[in-house]
């Protein structure tokens, strides 16, 4: 399941996504918003997605996942708006029969995100602004 | 035929044009590098993004793909998910 929102992510609604009785291991990434860049010092981070797209690519990374690894259940969950210092911004879970293989693919699939689904960052420091990855 | 072409903006296109969504001239025959052209034509402060994808109707196109006027166009500047 994949899925863009305003809200906060809630990893305990995740989790009970998750639950399957063949799932020997079930492992979560959260990427956080973190109070710093660089040694900048960090207010908020403002994230802006073309949904459609992001989740028509989202659903292909996790496809592509399913096909490398044994993936019982799958959720990917991405934020957009304003996030404070501390939030969620993205949580990645899996759960499959071998701790291995959810470990594997949860980092694959945070990876492939990263590269590929159209979502943007612009992190807003307390001296300036700057939209993540645009500039040479 | 004065045919036309509307262009989503995101991200830091979005915020060097200022508007989210920009309408350009479509000529017949045009593909995805002349509507890229003319866009940095109009808006040079695109030149500055450190490399700029196109996507038709959702999905990721090449330079030589062919457009037409009821495609859902959009630049994908620099991805930051995450």
């Amino acid at each position: 399941m994949v899925s863009i929102t305003s809200d906060p992510i809630d990893v305990s609604s995740a989790l009970t996504l998750l639950q399957s009785d063949q799932a020997g291991a079930i492992d979560f990434f959260l990427g956080m918003v973190r109070d710093n860049t660089q040694q900048r010092s960090v207010d908020h981070l403002e994230y802006e997605a073309y949904d459609r797209m992001a989740i028509s690519e989202m659903n292909k990374i996790v496809e592509q996942a399913r096909k490398r690894w044994n993936i019982l259940e799958c959720v990917v969950v991405h934020r957009k708006g304003t996030l404070r210092v501390g939030e969620i911004a993205v949580l990645i879970g899996v759960s499959t029969p071998h701790r291995a293989d959810s470990f594997d693919a949860c980092r694959y699939i945070i990876d492939t995100i990263k590269q590929t689904v159209p979502i943007w960052k612009k992190e807003v420091f307390t001296d300036g602004e700057t939209w993540v990855n645009a500039h040479p | 035929m004065n045919t036309q072409i509307s262009v989503l903006l995101f991200g830091i296109t979005r915020d060097l044009t200022g508007q989210s969504a920009v309408t350009l001239p479509l000529n017949e025959g045009a593909c995805v590098s002349d509507l890229l052209d003319s866009i940095h034509a109009q808006f040079p402060d695109l030149a500055r993004i450190r490399s700029m994808m196109v996507a038709v109707n959702g999905e990721y196109a090449e330079p030589e793909q062919a457009l037409s006027p009821s495609d859902e166009v959009a630049l994908i500047p620099p991805v930051s998910g995450g």
